[in-house]
């Protein structure tokens, strides 16, 4: 498995882990079923935990802005965390650095909600 | 096949799952020429979303058309081409990834990400069908005290 997630509830807040790859094809799809899932059972308050991610490419980043576009569409909202060095530089050069909502700690990013 | 001097080839059915064996390739020859871990992590990533683009937009993921990748580790600079076997398509005509309108599309990336991590990126269509990709990235010059040229090409 190229993408582990693990779920975590904080209140009405998910956290959801994530370690591993975020690619085209199966790490992808993964992380796309697993936030469609929280937000069909209603949990539209998520943080996306990156600080295990050790690669994402381009498709990574548009899942990433795809769920990001969806979970807003919800009236929620969808956060990230830890955000590795380079997946910041991919998200700079494509000037998505101010589209999310980016925290380097998880007490201040669950009491941003 | 009879291959020049410092050439590297590769040949892969359009599958996704084949990606990393062309990444591991990738980063095996980096390593050998010299690149750092930066520069090297980068170039990893135009090969991959080069060879994706051409699995899944190029062969539109025809397992019976393979995507062909060649190394070339030239003395000044590596470079890479990605030939697809698909309909072709012209690059300018792309949506602009940075244009506002398009800042939160799902996909479109790709592209702009081989641009800046690599010196150059040229796209043609191939005499013969399909699209070549073409990309180089120069290598860092050696200190003058290290001596020998002519052994740069292989890093050794």
């Amino acid at each position: 498995m190229l993408l582990e997630i693990r779920e975590r509830r904080v209140g009405d807040v998910v956290i959801l882990d994530l370690i591993g790859k975020i690619t085209i094809g199966e790490g992808s799809v993964q992380l796309r079923d697993s936030v469609s899932r929280l937000l069909d059972q209603g949990s539209n308050r998520i943080i996306l935990n990156l600080g295990g991610v050790t690669y994402v490419d381009s498709s990574g980043i548009g899942e990433l802005v795809s769920r990001y576009t969806t979970t807003k569409n919800t009236g929620g909202r969808l956060k990230l965390l830890s955000l590795p060095k380079k997946i910041k530089d991919l998200l700079m050069i494509t000037k998505l650095l101010t589209v999310f909502e980016i925290y380097e700690d998880e007490q201040v990013a669950l009491e941003s909600f | 096949m009879m291959l020049a001097e410092n050439v590297v080839e590769l040949s892969i059915a359009s599958q996704l799952e084949f990606i990393d064996l062309v990444t591991t390739l990738t980063d095996n020859i980096t390593g050998m020429v010299g690149f750092d871990e930066e520069a090297a992590y980068w170039i990893n990533m135009a090969v991959r979303e080069s060879v994706a683009n051409a699995v899944e937009h190029g062969n539109k993921y025809d397992t019976q058309k393979t995507v062909d990748i060649r190394f070339t580790i030239g003395t000044d600079a590596l470079r890479v081409s990605i030939r697809d076997y698909g309909e072709g398509f012209d690059p300018s005509s792309l949506p602009d990834p940075l244009d506002p309108n398009n800042i939160l599309n799902p996909a479109g990336r790709g592209i702009l990400y081989m641009r800046t991590f690599m010196d150059s990126v040229e796209y043609e269509r191939h005499p013969e069908g399909g699209m070549l990709v073409t990309m180089s990235k120069r290598r860092a010059p050696k200190p003058l005290d290290e001596g020998d040229h002519k052994h740069d090409a292989v890093g050794n």
